[in-house]
C-alpha cells in the first residue's frame, strides 16, 4: 500500500456513510433524471418511432445535468462544517483522498443513474439492442463526468453563487463525453459495432482518473487558503 | 553566478514596471506596423484581389475570418501558457497578460463565428450549420467564457488569478480531445446537402492578401494584449510609488509629495 493512501479508504467509506444517512439529498438526482425524461414525450410526441429517434441523445443529456446537480454539493457541505480544511491538513495524499470522494459519489448518483436508464430507455421506445451499450456507457461516462465536475466543484466551492458558474465551466469540457457516449448506444442500435466509441469513453475514464485529481487537489488548496 | 545571469532577463520579465517602460517604448511602432499591415491587406483583399468563381465577391470575408480565426485559437494557448508561468514562478505579470488574453480571445472567437455565419448565408444558403469546425469554435468561446466568469467570480485577486489558470490548463489538456471528438462526430452525422464549395488549394492572387492579413492580426493580437496588460498593469499596481509618480506627470495639476 502506498503510503498515505489510507485517505482513500476513509474518504470512500466516510462519504458513503454520510450518503446512506442523508438518503433523500441522494434520490433527488435520480427522481430529477426520471421526471425530466418523462416531459421529452409531452413536449415533443408520443410518437414511439420519433422517441426512438431521439432517445439515445436524450437519456444522454438528462443523465449529464443529473450528473451536474448532484456535482455542485460535491465538497459544499464539507467547505461549510470546515471538514475540508481538515482533509488538506491531514498527513494522506490529497489527490487519493479526493479520488475516494468521487468514487463514492459516483456510486450514489452515476451508478443508480446507470441502473435506472434502461427503464427510461423502455419508456422511450428505444430499441432492446440499445439498451445493454445505454448501461454501459452510461457507467463509464458518468464516472467521467463526475471526475470532471468535481474540478468545477472545487474551484467555485468557496462563491456564494457557484452553481451557475459551475455549468458555465464544466458543460464545455462534457462534451467529449456526450458526444461517444450518444454515439455508442445510436452505434447499436443502427446495428453496428458499439465497442469502438465504449472504448474511448474507456481511455478518457483513464486519463480522468489520472488527471483530474491533481487539478481537484491544486484548486482545493487554492481556495481553502483565503 | 553564471546561472544566475542567465536567469536575469527572466526575473526582470516578470517585473510589471519593466513590462510598462519596455512596452511604452515599443507601442508607436507597433501602432504603425499594425495599421500598415491592416490597411495594406484590407486595401489589397477587398478590392484588388481578383473574384471567387463561385462565390464572387463573398469570399472576401475570408480575408478577417481566417486570421480572427488563427488568433482565437492560438490565444487560448497563451493564456493557458501565462496562467501555468504564473503558478509555476508565481509571476505577476504572466497573471495580468492572462487575464487580459480572455476577452481580447473571447472577442476573437466571436468573429470568427460571426464572419463565419455571415459567409454561410450566401455560400450555403444557411447562416448555422453544426459542422465540426463551427462547433469546435463554439465551444471554444464557451471555454474563454468560463476562464473570463471566474476571473471575477472572487473578490480576492490572488484567488482569481490561480483559479482561472487552472481552468485554463485544464481546457488546454482538453482541446484536443474536444477538437477531435468533434471531428469524429461529424463525420458520423455529415449531412449531405452542405459542402465547403471553396477549394483547399486557394490562387496566389487571392492567397497574398490573406498573408498579409494573417500577419497583420497577429501584430493588432499583440497590441491589444500590450495595451490590455498595460491597463492591467496600472490597475493593479495603483499603489505602487511609480504608478503614483506616473500619474502626477500625467496631471499637470498633480500636487508632487
Amino acid at each position: 500500500m502506498i503510503a498515505g493512501s489510507q485517505g482513500f479508504a476513509g474518504y470512500l467509506r466516510r462519504d458513503l456513510l454520510l450518503a446512506y444517512r442523508r438518503r433523500g439529498e441522494v434520490a433527488s438526482p435520480l427522481i430529477f433524471f426520471v421526471l425530466v425524461s418523462t416531459l421529452i414525450p409531452l413536449g415533443i410526441s408520443p410518437d414511439s418511432a420519433r422517441l426512438a429517434e431521439l432517445a439515445p441523445g436524450i437519456i444522454w443529456v438528462m443523465a449529464l445535468l443529473a450528473t451536474l446537480l448532484s456535482t455542485e454539493t460535491l465538497f459544499a457541505s464539507d467547505y461549510q462544517d470546515g471538514s475540508l480544511e481538515q482533509l488538506l491538513i491531514s498527513p494522506q495524499l490529497l489527490a487519493l483522498s479526493v479520488l475516494g470522494k468521487i468514487v463514492a459519489h459516483w456510486l450514489v448518483t452515476g451508478l443508480p443513474l446507470t441502473m435506472v436508464s434502461p427503464l427510461i430507455g423502455v419508456m422511450l421506445s428505444l430499441p432492446a439492442e440499445g439498451l445493454l451499450p445505454l448501461m454501459a456507457s452510461l457507467a463509464l461516462g458518468t464516472a467521467c463526468l463526475s471526475l470532471i465536475g468535481a474540478v468545477g466543484a472545487a474551484l467555485t466551492v468557496s462563491l456564494r453563487k457557484g452553481g451557475l458558474l459551475l455549468s458555465v465551466l464544466v458543460i464545455p469540457l462534457y462534451m467529449p463525453v456526450i458526444i461517444f457516449g450518444s454515439a455508442a448506444v445510436q452505434a447499436a442500435v443502427d446495428g453496428l459495432n458499439w465497442l469502438g466509441p465504449l472504448a474511448v469513453l474507456g481511455a478518457m475514464l483513464s486519463a480522468a482518473v489520472a488527471l483530474c485529481p491533481l487539478a481537484i487537489a491544486g484548486a482545493l488548496r487554492l481556495v481553502s487558503n483565503n | 553566478m553564471a546561472s544566475g545571469r542567465n536567469w536575469n532577463w527572466f526575473h526582470r520579465m516578470g517585473s510589471p514596471r519593466w513590462f510598462y517602460e519596455t512596452t511604452g517604448r515599443w507601442l508607436p511602432w507597433l501602432w504603425v506596423l499594425t495599421l500598415g499591415l491592416m490597411l495594406t491587406g484590407l486595401v489589397w483583399g477587398l478590392a484588388f484581389a481578383p473574384q471567387d468563381a463561385k462565390q464572387g465577391n463573398s469570399f472576401r470575408i475570408i480575408y478577417l475570418h481566417v486570421p480572427a480565426s488563427f488568433l482565437a485559437l492560438a490565444g487560448y494557448y497563451l493564456m493557458a501558457i501565462a496562467g501555468a508561468i504564473g503558478l509555476i514562478w508565481k509571476m505577476k505579470l504572466s497573471y495580468m497578460v492572462m487575464k487580459s488574453a480572455a476577452p481580447i480571445g473571447a472577442a476573437l472567437t466571436f468573429i470568427a463565428l460571426f464572419t463565419g455565419a455571415v459567409w454561410g448565408k450566401p455560400t450555403w444558403g444557411t447562416y448555422w450549420v453544426w459542422d465540426a469546425r463551427i462547433t469546435s469554435m463554439l465551444i471554444l468561446l464557451f471555454l474563454y467564457l468560463g476562464v473570463l466568469a471566474l476571473q471575477y467570480a472572487f473578490h480576492s485577486q490572488e484567488t482569481g488569478n490561480k483559479a482561472s489558470a487552472i481552468l485554463a490548463l485544464v481546457g488546454t489538456v482538453n482541446i484536443p480531445i474536444i477538437y477531435k471528438s468533434v471531428d469524429w462526430w461529424y463525420t458520423l452525422h455529415q449531412p449531405a446537402t452542405i459542402k465547403f464549395t471553396s477549394a483547399p488549394s486557394m490562387h496566389p492572387d487571392m492567397f497574398q492578401p490573406l498573408l498579409v492579413m494573417i500577419v497583420a492580426m497577429y501584430s493588432f493580437y499583440a497590441l491589444a494584449l500590450i495595451l490590455h496588460t498595460r491597463v492591467e498593469i496600472l490597475r493593479r499596481e495603483r499603489k505602487a510609488s511609480w504608478v503614483r509618480e506616473l500619474a502626477l506627470q500625467a496631471e499637470p495639476g498633480g500636487v508632487a509629495q
